[in-house]
């Protein structure tokens, strides 16, 4: 695949990152490009979420340097709304319960925040109610989902596929799924993957956040990268990903001397 | 977040100015003579003067409660003022005769007194530091035989009404602030419905405090005879002072067989500021009879300002199979401190009642809900439904909920639910993350956890207190 330096979604270099004074990335580097899936591996603790949540912008993370840039634009100086108009998208690890606020509300506030970003007219709640019916067929979910609060009683699973839900709406440019795989069972895991599968496009790119290969069996990435301390320790093919499963982890940090 | 959320909430006050106006003030400081003169300048019949006199006496052997969850410096009765007029003869006939400053002021507050400007559907009673100083539509309300005019109006021209009902519903030694109120009272709005009518329109006062040293002892009195209705909303804003204002108002309501009686506050008293310099001390007592059978009354209050709220409407229902309602949303942000909630007596048998109380915090403020529910030995068959529900916004907030329930009578059924929530960091950056605004998000938050409260103000307002929470909120989270 021979691809131009303007098919560049993500490049990132050098990033360093505190929480609560704390380092906790320490020199991140990673480029994603068109039509890319990547997975990023590791043991607990490694900086994977918190990756996740420095690129979308979550307050609590300090950016201590490094340069994020996102189709061109400095990632780093948007604030985290402007990431998301611009099609930066987070599938949590724990999606958050909103009570009070109706999904079909939210989803389309979301939405029309996007259309009015890109200078488009907003959807009324007609024309929107007939986008998210086309959608929800996605993540194989019932409509009676969408009157209820936002993630409210929600089973773990239905949480995850709400956020798959969401992605499907908002088309993100840039999809980071932090660890979407958590907490699933093995039919929840099909639909939520089969869910990516039909959203990743040769336009947009997955970065795909998990501890278990089992849900790169579904989606299948490009490029696996091994974090470790807060660095990318090694990047391989698809490969990579079944030696961690067979081996662990502990071989490479002995060998990247990591440990 | 503490930047962001706070500056959310930390939106100036618009109503803070003051209006340059002559006014007719008496010297500060409180004596049977202050008293004597006050009656005197409002040409008060006769038993009205021992009305005031006698809650005084009675004012001066009490002492200030101490039990809410509050806490300010003591209170000085000797400097406040207990009477300060806008200089004006006597009450104008026609809203050409009053002062244009009055009428600017209030329109600049939004109250539109003159007769293209009005709403449509409302009138109003607008009352200015101590004094009423116009009231519409009465001509067109008295066609129904409904009275709506100033307190003082009423004491000069149904004097009989007055002395027939004030006081019955909350006596003059009820408890301090009612004393106090009942002893210095100025103004206030008078509003009788008389037998089977349905008052055609919203009826609504509007409260504004000028004068910096003033306190403001304003006396509202609703009567509803058999089978009348009515719905009546209050508002009130105040300007910026470094010190604090005293508001001890008094309200009572009195509903006869099957009448219906809702009453509606958006409270927005100037609150102070970020440091809890100023503000109003909203020390109020509101108090229904539901004293017919199948009578209803229904409290909805949306508090939003003021330094320190001390305020329980309050339902007795004495008629068979009489409602008692109370639907409260109160917002605290900053330095503010409320302590409010609402009083059930259950005397009647088959008496029903609901309270829903929605207590937002923010800022370093402190919100407590404080009810009581009472079912007396012969209320059989009584109902009551308590929701109690608190949300946090940031991390230096505190909620509290207090509910007494007292229940003599086996057939009674109690329940009340509580709950509390808080808007995090983490909330909001999941909305952030989908591409929604912090004040959105605040919004959507605050507006659905208030729904259950905003249905029932009347529509003209219902969205005028989603834009004032929104608004009080706006920089509270970040």
């Amino acid at each position: 695949m021979v691809i131009g330096n303007s098919d560049v979604i993500l490049s990132v270099k050098d990033l360093t990152a505190n929480v609560d004074e704390t380092p906790i990335l320490k020199g991140i580097n990673l480029e994603i490009k068109a039509g890319e899936i990547h997975a990023i591996m590791g043991p607990n603790g490694s900086g994977k979420s918190t990756l996740s949540k420095v690129l979308a912008g979550h307050p609590a993370y300090e950016v201590t340097g490094g340069e994020v840039s996102y189709l061109g634009q400095n990632l780093l100086d948007m604030e985290p709304e402007d990431r998301a108009r611009s099609g930066v998208f987070l599938a949590f690890q724990y999606p958050l319960e909103i009570p009070g606020v109706s999904n079909l509300d939210f989803l389309r506030v979301a939405y029309n925040s996007k259309r009015k970003h890109e200078g488009l007219e907003e959807l009324d709640a007609f024309d929107f109610d007939d986008l998210v019916q086309e959608k929800l067929g996605i993540v194989k979910m019932d409509a009676a989902f969408l009157n209820r609060s936002v993630n409210e009683g929600f089973s773990g699973g239905e949480k995850k596929r709400n956020e798959i839900l969401q992605m499907a709406i908002l088309e993100p440019k840039l999809g980071i799924l932090d660890e979407t795989d958590s907490g699933l069972d093995i039919d929840a895991l099909r639909i939520v993957a089969n869910g990516v599968n039909q959203l990743a496009h040769s336009n947009n790119a997955m970065l795909v956040i998990t501890h278990y290969q089992r849900l790169l069996e579904y989606i299948i990435p490009d490029y696996v990268h091994v974090m470790a301390n807060g660095r990318i320790i090694r990047t391989g093919g698809k490969e990579l990903a079944l030696e961690l499963e067979e081996r662990g982890y502990d071989w490479l940090l002995e060998a990247e001397a990591v440990v | 977040m503490s930047t962001t959320v706070q500056s959310l909430v930390n939106q100036p006050y618009k109503y803070g100015f003051i209006t340059q106006i002559e006014s007719d003030t008496i010297p500060a400081g409180l004596s049977e003579d202050v008293i004597r003169l006050i009656s005197a300048k409002k040409n008060e019949p006769a038993f009205m003067l021992e009305f005031r006199l006698k809650a005084y006496r009675q004012w001066l052997k009490m002492t200030e409660p101490n039990w809410a969850e509050v806490g300010y410096p003591p209170i000085d009765y000797q400097k406040i003022v207990y009477y300060s007029a806008p200089k004006v003869q006597e009450k104008k006939k026609s809203l050409d005769e009053v002062d244009p400053t009055l009428l600017e002021t209030f329109e600049k507050l939004g109250i539109s007194l003159s007769e293209q400007k009005r709403l449509s559907n409302v009138a109003v009673d607008a009352i200015f530091d101590s004094v009423s100083v116009a009231t519409t539509f009465k001509e067109k309300l008295a066609k129904d035989g409904v009275i709506f005019c100033s307190i003082s109006e009423a004491l000069q021209e149904h004097p009989d009404l007055v002395q027939k009902y004030l006081g019955s519903v909350v006596p003059v030694a009820d408890n301090y602030f009612a004393a106090l109120n009942s002893a210095v009272f100025t103004d206030g709005s008078f509003v009788f419905i008389p037998k089977g009518v349905k008052c055609p329109m919203e009826l609504s006062t509007y409260f504004r405090i000028n004068n910096g040293e003033s306190g403001q002892f304003e006396r509202t009195l609703i009567v509803a005879e058999e089978g009348a209705s009515v719905s009546y909303l209050e508002g009130c804003t105040a300007p910026m002072y470094d010190s604090n204002q005293l508001h001890a108002a008094v309200v009572e309501l009195v509903a006869l067989d099957n009448a219906e009686i809702k009453y509606s506050t958006v409270q927005n008293w100037y609150a102070g500021d970020a440091d809890g310099k100023g503000g109003i001390y909203n020390f109020v007592t509101k108090r229904g009879l539901c004293q017919g059978v199948n009578s209803k009354i229904s409290w909805t209050q949306v508090e939003t300002g003021s330094a320190i709220t001390w305020k329980y409407p309050s339902c007795v229902l004495v008629g068979d199979n009489s409602v008692g309602e109370f639907y409260s949303v109160a917002l605290t942000n900053n330095r503010q401190q409320a302590d409010t909630g609402t009083k059930m007596i259950h005397i009647g048998k088959n008496t029903r009642s609901t309270i829903v109380s929605k207590g937002i915090s923010a800022g370093n403020s402190n919100n407590s809900y404080r009810g009581l529910v009472k079912v007396g030995p012969k209320a059989e068959g009584a109902r009551n439904y308590s929701q109690c529900d608190s949300m946090l916004i940031g991390d230096n907030a505190g909620a509290n909920t207090f509910p007494y329930i007292q229940v003599q009578n086996n057939s009674a059924k109690v329940e009340h639910e509580a709950s509390t929530s808080k808007i995090g960091e983490d909330q909001l950056f999941y909305f952030t993350q989908r591409g929604i605004s912090l004040e959105d998000a605040i919004a959507m938050m605050i507006s659905g956890f208030c729904r259950d409260v905003f249905n029932q103000l009347p529509m003209e307002f219902a969205v005028e207190a989603d834009k004032l929470l929104a608004l009080k909120l706006e920089g509270s989270v970040g």
